[in-house]
């Protein structure tokens, strides 16, 4: 399978601080990636890195063959990237409809059967149409926001902690949501809740300190005692 | 009962043309994170181009159009040149809007002459109507019309255009609308340069109702506007129109039962809405 997303030895710096040092990993398309690591190790400033948002000071960001890590978050956003952040990034005061339609790039027929597909993936969100995102619930908070990454049929999704703050039965909701964009699309998850990671995850990468230790098929970590154990605080 | 519509008259005339400034302000502030301090120099140009092209061709409609692609091109340079070098940064934005401000008020100077301008009303909307006792100035009530107008065709395009929703969304998160593929320094500029129109249409309403036209008129209107801007909510529309009418109001009464007061008073207002609602009667951050 050919590499989607390559992100290469990436340094990030957020004002004087040097949060990343040197994260590596790659996502394969069609697979879903999950970074793991302990609070604080760097996964979500990665994500954040990728989109633009808090760019690398050095390192590369490849993305469908070409160098994306200087580009501006909008024109990484439109090449086909859909971000997911852990706060959920909802538009409180917009209704489910308008954050949406905020993300919607096309309006064609194409893009209507599209947002059919994916009310179908989220059926709580049709229920929830003209309500204020502010006023959802944290799950239903995620599926929107979720919903709104995809709806432009992305080709990498990253997702960070989704299963963050929600209760059993919503994260089994949210994860079978995941498990079906999977079908269409490529996925790097940020996920500490390791029972969820490993079901879903084909391939892991381990952050430190803002550091990679090491990568490899997810099946390979379940079984790695030692691993899990020192960086997980698993096992 | 005449004097009360009367100041009721006088306070909503004046309220609107704060609510044309503080609109734009408002808008700017809360996308963009801008403090800008020019504002009241594109209210000054729209006044000045007003009276020119009133002059040059006794259209008042003309007059008005043309005080508004004045401050469309005076919002698209300020936007390029004065404000894009200084996001992120309110000490920054602070200084050089300010010394732009004073920039703007010269160059009025400069090109119209040093001494304030006469400004006359239209005939149409020249004279008063009379209904029982009550006497009602016509130009103030087209002031308060345009007003609402101008509050109704925004709010339309903030609720039900794209566009519209993207400048909502932007205020309430700037990093999310970009990771969503939008272009926010696109959106920047078509808000500050939305806004300078504004002002500039405030400016060339302003022109007839004072009778003339000076160069510090802008900076007076920007301190009351910002005023508005903290009352009514930063970054909310609704909240800079009810703010602005209550100001303008504040001030007409005022002005009439306790002159003494009528500068003061919309520090009192401002005060009372911090203690009582320090994020000011509306909220856009949602
Ligand atoms: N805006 C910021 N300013 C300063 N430090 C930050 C900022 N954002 C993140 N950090 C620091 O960077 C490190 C990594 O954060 P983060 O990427 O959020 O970790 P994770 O998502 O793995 O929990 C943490 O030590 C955090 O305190
Ligand atoms: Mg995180």
């Amino acid at each position: 399978m050919s590499i989607l997303l390559k992100v290469d030895n990436i340094h990030t710096h957020i004002g004087q601080y040097h949060i990343l040092q040197g994260v590596s990993f790659e996502a394969k398309e069609g697979e879903v990636s999950v970074l793991l690591g302990r609070n604080g190790a760097g996964k979500t400033t990665t994500l954040k890195t990728i989109m633009g948002l808090t760019p690398a000071t050095s390192g590369t960001v490849t993305f469908l063959n070409e160098g994306i890590t200087k580009n501006a978050t909008h024109h990484i956003a439109s090449n086909g990237i859909g971000y997911v952040p852990e706060d959920q990034g909802i538009f409180g005061a917009l209704t489910v409809e308008e954050n949406l339609k905020v993300a919607m790039r096309k309006e064609d027929d194409a893009a209507r059967e599209r947002q059919e597909y994916v009310l179908e993936l989220f059926p709580d969100l049709k229920k929830y149409w003209k309500k204020e995102g502010g006023h959802l619930s944290g799950g239903q908070k995620q599926m929107l926001s979720m919903a709104r990454a995809f709806i432009n049929d992305s080709k990498l999704l990253l997702i960070d902690e989704p299963s963050k703050g929600l209760a059993p039965v919503v994260i089994e909701k949210v994860m079978e949501a995941i498990v079906e964009m999977k079908k269409q699309t490529t996925i790097i998850l940020v996920e500490q809740n390791f029972i969820m990671a490993s079901r879903i995850g084909d391939t892991y990468t381990l952050i430190d300190d803002g550091e990679t230790v090491q990568s490899g098929q997810m099946s390979e970590l379940v079984q790695n005692e030692e691993l899990k154990r020192q960086y997980l605080g698993i096992g | 009962m005449e004097l009360i519509i009367n100041l009721l008259i006088n306070g909503l005339a004046t309220g609107m043309l704060i609510f044309l400034l503080a609109a734009g302000l408002t808008l700017i502030f809360g996308l963009m994170d801008v403090l800008n301090f020019a504002h009241g120099g594109l209210f000054a140009w729209g006044a000045f181009s007003g009276v020119w092209f009133y002059g040059l061709t006794n259209s008042f409609t003309v007059a008005i159009i043309g005080a508004i692609l004045t401050g469309i091109v005076l919002g698209f340079i300020t936007e390029k040149l004065i404000i894009t070098p200084v996001y992120g940064n309110h000490i920054q934005q602070i200084l050089i809007t300010l010394g732009f401000m004073i920039v703007l008020s010269e160059m009025l100077k400069v090109v119209f002459g040093p001494n304030q301008l006469a400004a006359k009303t239209p005939p149409l909307l020249s004279g008063s109507w009379e209904i029982g006792d009550v006497i009602i100035i016509k130009y103030r009530l087209f002031i308060i019309i345009v007003g609402l107008i101008v509050f109704g065709v925004f709010q339309f395009i903030l609720k039900r255009t794209k566009i519209g929703l993207i400048v909502r969304a932007g205020v309430m998160n700037k990093e999310m609308v970009q990771a969503l593929g939008i272009n926010i320094k696109q959106v920047f500029l078509y808000v500050f340069m939305a806004g300078a129109a504004l002002a500039a249409l405030g400016g060339a309403l302003m022109a007839p109702y004072s009778g003339v036209v000076y160069a510090e008129m802008g900076m007076e209107f920007a301190i009351l506007a910002f005023i508005v801007v903290v009352i009514g909510g930063m970054g909310s529309f609704p909240g800079s129109l009810l703010a602005a009418i209550l100001v303008g109001l504040a001030g007409s009464f005022m002005a009439y039962y306790v002159p003494a007061l009528s500068l003061a008073v919309n520090m009192m207002l401002m005060a009372i809405v911090l203690i009582f609602r320090p994020q000011g009667l509306f909220t856009a951050k949602g």
